[in-house]
């Protein structure tokens, strides 16, 4: 049964894969989000089953087969579903439909075998996914770690004719290679101490050892190597260079990689792994604290950006930043609930962003926007029911989520990571509402581009980025998503404002369900889950404060973007000049790029050219093989004297030869 | 009876003065003629063992040296002709073109 979750999405490769290029796209797109809608309907039946079990008891496991039996190690392809694999499977196999369901009509423009093509990578990326969430032990998990990361690299490259996109695709590839490695250390220190790599087994035995404590121990390593393999995924500093590139996929793509899988793994993993984690306190602090130093430092990038998809790209980073942050201050729980709330407002706003790309035939500056509020207006109330519940107004999903997390960490005592997080709050609200307003507000700054150069030919429309065609458009006229895309934007709008009503805190008299279910995934098994936190009387006020502040921080931010974008933006140009370095440091990144080249990229390639190429293998490797040479052709040029083309010299040498021969054997 | 060491002298002698001839002549047709002194002189040598053990072995085995002298004689000739058309010479020395 829970093998049939990843079996599905694998099935909808296969068949994609192997005969999408003769399927017409009604089949090929069907027979694509078909499988995802049947695997989130296995995964609803398997929760509701899970659901239907004592708090305790709440874990399925299925072993498909022995994967490895060597001497005492057997490994077991064994898949394991418990409360937080369920919040997993459901997010990724319902927005992962919906994103499917939305694909079919956005990439229609592409020709019969690149539609298949990107429908296989799409199911091939769910049921990775799906694999790396339900594997019940390490190596299982990995298998859908580095599946996820093919993926990636697969459909991020998409447009391989285009050389920007086949960077990016490199460039992922290689980051979380970077990442993967600590990653596999860790696990093999891990297995190293404990000989074993399943998640229970191994919780189990490090639930036995005193918690590392002011030390700096194994288990604390073992977390920080998987901890930095969770920055490569996750897109953490200082992996997270990855992320904004990605961006030149096609947009559901992007929305599949930021909301649904791949950048969650990292969030999970830690989930998994929160008995080995809480026992490593110095890892946690790592992790607090390169949270929330990359949510403030993405956020402050995306204030400046002008490509509507990266804007949204760094909002990601930074929204990833805040969930680390609440693993690392030990609110497993939270951080999953704002990863579970993130998945749905960051699928709407992708996608939201994938129809004005749409409707604009590939473009996607947002200086040549505005003023499409009129023409979209699907488009835009679901695109601001997003941002809205981005920055975290109460009542929709993002408010519920951001706020716990939040309150935890000035609970537990972070009162500089609470402060750090609730500046990157301010400006997520900020930018998403300075891009809400620059692209649907205001005048019109998009000329729509003349028909004559679009399309030109087949290979140009694919080089040019989400080059959609005029088959759409026609005239100025932007139109607005059609019914497969609405479809997509409108359930996710809908789970946007609904999702964080399973974790409506107690003090606004709620029960926070979603704790208490995920609660037993973050305890040693079999022991009582003491961390469902009761939140005491005293505590009440101050989470009453803190809400304030987080209100406060969201519609303060929403005012900050209407005044500066809405109202006079003469102030962000005023602002641009009276700081220029300040904005030209933001407007590049922080020239972290630029650092990474010129600090590992520039002296890898030097050392490789100057001391591998030109001294080990022009020198060493190509002087052995060509002394090898010389030295035949030195030595034939004087033995060759010996053939002399004289039959009677060879007949004299024969008699030589035979009457040493004989010689030898008469007289030895 | 001849002792068997005679036979076996004059067959070394008989072979001694093929090789010389096939080593120091400068004819081919001398040159082919040394090689079938040299297989007689190796023929006398089975023969006499043959009888010596009082075997018929030496002498199949001599039947079958003179059927491959034969063969071998009229090839050679065949090619010493080729050789004298192609060169119109018969020293050996002239065909040295397969040398280094």
């Amino acid at each position: 049964m829970l093998a049939l979750i990843p079996l599905f999405p694998l099935l909808g490769f296969l068949v994609n894969a192997s005969f999408g290029r003769r399927l017409p796209k009604m089949i090929s797109g069907g027979v694509a989000s078909a499988v995802m809608v049947a695997s989130f309907v296995v995964s609803a039946v398997t929760v509701w089953g899970l659901a239907g079990l004592p708090a305790e008891e709440r874990a399925i496991e299925q072993t498909v087969y022995t994967w490895i039996a060597s001497g005492d190690f057997v490994l077991d392809l064994a898949l394991r579903v418990d409360p937080l694999s369920a919040v997993m499977i459901l997010v990724i196999t319902g927005i992962g439909s919906l994103i499917h369901i939305y694909s079919t009509a956005y990439m229609h423009d592409e020709v019969d075998s690149e539609y298949a093509r990107y429908f296989s990578y799409l199911n091939l990326f769910a049921a990775f996914m799906l694999v790396l969430v339900l594997g019940a032990n390490f190596l299982v998990l990995f298998v859908g770690w580095e599946g996820v990361g093919l993926c990636s690299y697969l459909l991020i490259g998409f447009w391989f004719k285009k050389p920007s996109a086949i960077d990016a695709g490199k460039k992922a590839f290689v980051v979380n290679r970077i990442g993967d490695y600590a990653f596999i250390l860790g696990m093999l220190v891990l297995f190293a101490r404990f000989g074993t790599l399943d998640f229970q087994q191994l919780a189990a035995m490090v639930g036995a050892v005193p918690p590392e404590v002011g030390v700096f121990g194994v288990l604390s390593i073992a977390s920080l190597l998987l901890f930095i393999g969770a920055t490569g995924k996750s897109a953490q500093i200082p992996l997270y260079v990855w992320l904004p590139d990605a961006m030149e996929g096609p947009t559901p793509v992007s929305a599949l990689i930021h909301a649904a899988t791949m950048v969650t793994a990292g969030v999970y993993m830690i989930g998994r792994n929160a008995v080995l984690f809480s026992h490593a306190p110095g890892t946690l602090m790592i992790v607090a604290v390169v949270g929330a130093l990359t949510a403030l430092m993405a956020a402050t990038i995306g204030l400046v950006q002008n490509d509507m998809k990266r804007v949204l790209a760094y909002s990601t980073v930074s929204q990833l930043g805040l969930m680390f942050l609440a693993m690392g201050v030990g609110a497993f729980g939270a951080g999953i609930f704002h990863l579970y709330t993130h998945a749905f407002f960051k699928a709407l706003l992708f996608l939201g962003s994938g129809a004005v790309i749409h409707a604009l035939h590939g473009e996607q500056d947002i200086r040549n926007m505005g003023g499409l509020k009129k023409d979209l207006p699907i488009t835009y109330w679901t695109f601001l029911i997003g941002a809205l519940a981005i920055a975290g107004v109460p009542l929709l999903s993002g408010f519920f989520s951001k706020d716990e997390l939040l309150f935890e960490a000035f609970r537990e005592g972070h009162t500089v990571l609470w402060l750090m997080g609730a500046v990157a709050s301010l400006m997520t609200a900020a930018y998403m509402f300075r891009l809400v307003f620059l692209t649907f507000h205001g005048e019109r700054r998009h000329d729509a581009p003349a028909p004559a150069h679009q399309l030109e030919d087949e290979s140009a429309a694919q080089a040019h980025h989400d080059s959609l065609g005029d088959s759409h458009g026609g005239g100025a006229h932007p139109h607005d998503a059609p019914p497969a895309m609405a479809f997509a934007l409108i359930v996710l709008a809908l789970g946007s404002v609904l999702a964080g009503y399973v974790g409506v805190p107690h003090a606004l008299g709620g029960h926070n369900q979603l704790a208490a279910w995920l609660a037993p995934s973050f305890a040693v098994p079999g022991a009582v889950a003491e961390g469902l936190h009761v939140v005491a009387e005293s505590e009440v006020a101050l989470e009453f404060t803190l809400m304030g502040v987080s209100t406060a921080i969201a519609l303060g931010g929403i005012a900050i973007a209407v005044l500066i974008w809405l109202r006079r933006p003469e102030i962000a140009a005023s602002m641009a000049r009276r700081y220029p370095g300040l904005h030209r440091l933001l407007l590049n990144k922080y020239y972290v790029d630029e650092a990474y080249d010129a600090a590992v990229v520039q002296p890898i390639r030097m050392g490789s050219e100057q001391a591998l190429w030109r001294g080990f293998d022009i020198r060493v490797i190509d002087g052995a093989v060509n002394g090898a040479g010389a030295i035949v052709a030195g030595s034939a040029s004087v033995l060759r004297r010996l053939q002399t083309g004289l039959v009677r010299t060879y007949a004299g040498s024969m008699l030589i030869g035979v009457v040493v021969i004989l010689g030898y054997y008469l007289w030895r | 009876m001849i002792p068997l060491n005679h036979y076996l002298i004059v067959s070394a002698m008989l072979f001694a003065i093929g090789t010389t001839g096939v080593l120091l002549r400068r004819n081919l047709i001398t040159i082919l003629l040394s090689i079938e002194i040299m297989l007689n002189a190796v023929n006398l040598t089975f023969i006499a063992f043959g009888r010596q053990l009082g075997s018929v072995d030496g002498q199949i085995i001599v039947f079958f040296v003179m059927t491959v002298a034969a063969a071998e004689a009229a090839v050679g000739l065949a090619i010493v002709i080729g050789l004298f058309r192609h060169r119109e010479s018969l020293n050996p020395d002239a065909f040295a073109a397969l040398k280094w």
